[in-house]
């Protein structure tokens, strides 16, 4: 990749792309800010998946068939590319879910409980989506135990002084967000898990927000689980990956039972496949996982470094723009953020915002964005979020400061 | 996509400036909350009925201008009225927000109430015009519940 930074990113090129942003929608240009709700497709992907499904495919992992094996072949291409995407040791190591959310819910029902029992703690962040909480207390629930809370500043950033109080003999797993999906925050996940692992606890880093924005090595940051959605990365929805730490893996049970995943099964005993097949009963999503490897291959191709290097400075842009509101208040100042903007507007509700924005062709998310514990935290009932992605540019920004302040006018 | 200000008016703005029957209401003799949990949108409703008339309304809550105002121009309309008359609001304010009732020719008592119709053009916000009304019927329900035993 490194060789590719001489050049800035072509946006222009890179947005034609993209059949949504060339095409009007109600007849007005498309101004898509809202990347962290899901990436849009680029045609290259589209492309691909479409290829899959109309010539190669057949079910995978089944029969003896070319076509099978073919099917079989691309479908495990695809978790090899996502290796190296986040630098696994192992494709063995990377388990297909239907996503972020699936992939902690099968933490949480496997290493969970078999970890997790009555008295014994469970260490989040204050800055977690729902998605990394819930599963959570279902288990607590489950099995008597306690969710404790690592708390953050009004900057929205993690307070780590006291995390070595908080990782008790009784802490079984710690979960932690990678960058917020609300406050844009990147948390520093390698110093946590370093000093997580000092006391002899493992840690899940949801990466929903995190690989789209920053590479990922998970080596490098020694995680025991990482968890990902491909459609926030531009790939389809339905399907997601977690990694997980190769001896977890292996002492984990299974979870779903089924098809796939069997080495043999009699009425008497059925024996299970090793990792990740033990984790991946019945037929997977073949297409999408795919389309994640195809889209993937398109980021790489942009050149990481390129993209972030973009959004960073979109980012500051739109900080620079926004600040100069008067009645605005970014939420969210970390000094470390990815390119996710959440605000709020004296006196005017985010979900008014949202539909006059929506009115001049300017997508961006309204509400609490799954994330109701941050914002109580804030003292907000919710934000306006505006994400940017690698195919925004200046001029929507300034598109963006025009539709507030036509916000602020109409409720003048 | 259409002019906001078609249902930004200056009337839904000033109602969510300034909420009519925006407080507490003690003692009353109906009450309900109302959630609309997509949005965050959150309204307690206490109600007085006495002599089959709903003598006095007032809700409290945080939501959006267009949940706020609907609450507002809600209690302001609704006070005064009977149960029957009431009931028929809710029915045909869901009805005008739905599309199947068109207050400019159909016979409603709506009034003025007939300017949230286009918030049928924007289905996502539906729910938050909606609200009030809901929580109201549910308020009432419980009054039938009651009034039956």
């Amino acid at each position: 990749m490194t060789t590719q930074t001489a050049l800035p990113l072509d946006v222009a090129q890179v947005r034609r792309d993209f059949p949504a942003l060339c095409t009007p929608f109600h007849g007005q240009p498309l101004i898509y800010l809202d990347s962290a709700v899901s990436g849009l497709t680029p045609r290259p992907v589209v492309e691909r998946v479409s290829h899959y499904q109309s010539f190669e495919h057949t079910n995978v992992h089944r029969g003896v068939s070319t076509l099978s094996q073919e099917a079989t072949d691309r479908f495990e291409e695809a978790r090899e590319k996502v290796r190296a995407f986040i630098n696994a040791p192992s494709s063995t190591q990377i388990v297909w879910t239907r996503g972020t959310t699936e992939s902690i819910n099968l933490v949480a029902q496997t290493f969970g409980r078999q970890q997790v029992h009555a008295g014994d703690e469970i260490l989040l962040s204050a800055m977690e989506h729902h998605s990394n909480i819930v599963p959570w207390q279902l288990l607590a629930e489950e099995k008597g135990a306690r969710i404790r809370v690592i708390p953050m500043n009004d900057a929205g950033e993690l307070i780590l002084d006291g995390l070595e109080q908080l990782l008790t003999p009784r802490t079984r797993i710690l979960g932690v967000t990678h960058v917020s999906n609300v406050l844009g925050t990147i948390n520093p996940v390698k110093e946590i898990i370093r000093r997580a692992h000092a006391q002899g606890v493992p840690v899940l880093v949801d990466g929903a927000q995190g690989v789209p924005h920053l590479p990922v090595d998970v080596t490098d940051l020694d995680a025991d689980f990482y968890a990902f959605s491909g459609h926030k990365l531009s790939g389809p929805t339905g399907i997601g990956v977690l990694y997980g730490r190769r001896e977890l893996l292996e002492a984990m049970p299974p979870w779903q039972g089924g098809g796939s995943m069997i080495l043999s099964v009699t009425w008497e005993k059925t024996t299970f496949c090793p990792p990740p097949t033990k984790f991946e009963a019945g037929t997977p999503a073949i297409a999408q996982a795919i389309g994640l490897g195809s889209a993937i291959d398109y980021l790489l191709g942009l050149g990481l470094d390129r993209v972030g290097a973009h959004e960073h400075a979109l980012l500051a842009y739109a900080t620079e723009r926004l600040q100069g509101i008067p009645g605005l208040r970014i939420i969210g100042q970390a000094k470390a953020k990815a390119s996710v903007l959440s605000f709020v507007l004296d006196g005017i509700h985010p979900h008014d915002i949202g539909s006059i924005l929506d009115s001049e062709g300017i997508v961006v998310r309204a509400g609490h964005h799954c994330a109701q514990p941050v914002m109580q935290r804030l003292g907000i009932p919710a934000t306006t979020r505006a994400s940017f992605s690698y195919f925004n540019t200046r001029e929507e920004i300034d598109a963006l400061v025009s539709g507030i302040l036509k916000v602020q006018e109409i409720f003048k | 996509m259409s002019d906001p200000r078609e249902l930004y008016q200056q009337v839904i703005i000033e109602h969510n400036k300034k909420p009519r029957n925006y407080g507490d209401l003690e003692p009353c003799t109906h009450h309900a909350h109302g959630l609309n949990p997509l949005c965050g949108d959150d309204i307690v409703l206490k109600v007085v009925v006495a002599d089959g008339v709903v003598q006095d309304l007032r809700f409290l809550g945080e939501g959006c201008a267009i949940s706020k105002a609907s609450s507002s121009l809600m209690t302001v309309n609704v006070k005064g009225k009977s149960l029957a008359e009431a009931e028929l609001m809710v029915e045909q304010f869901r009805a005008m927000i739905r599309g199947t009732l068109d207050t400019a020719v159909q016979p409603n008592v709506l009034g003025r109430l007939s300017l949230f119709q286009n918030v049928k053009n924007l289905p996502s916000r539906v729910k938050c015009a909606v609200l009030p009304w809901a929580t109201l019927h549910s308020a009432l329900h419980g009054l039938e519940t009651v009034s039956t035993e």
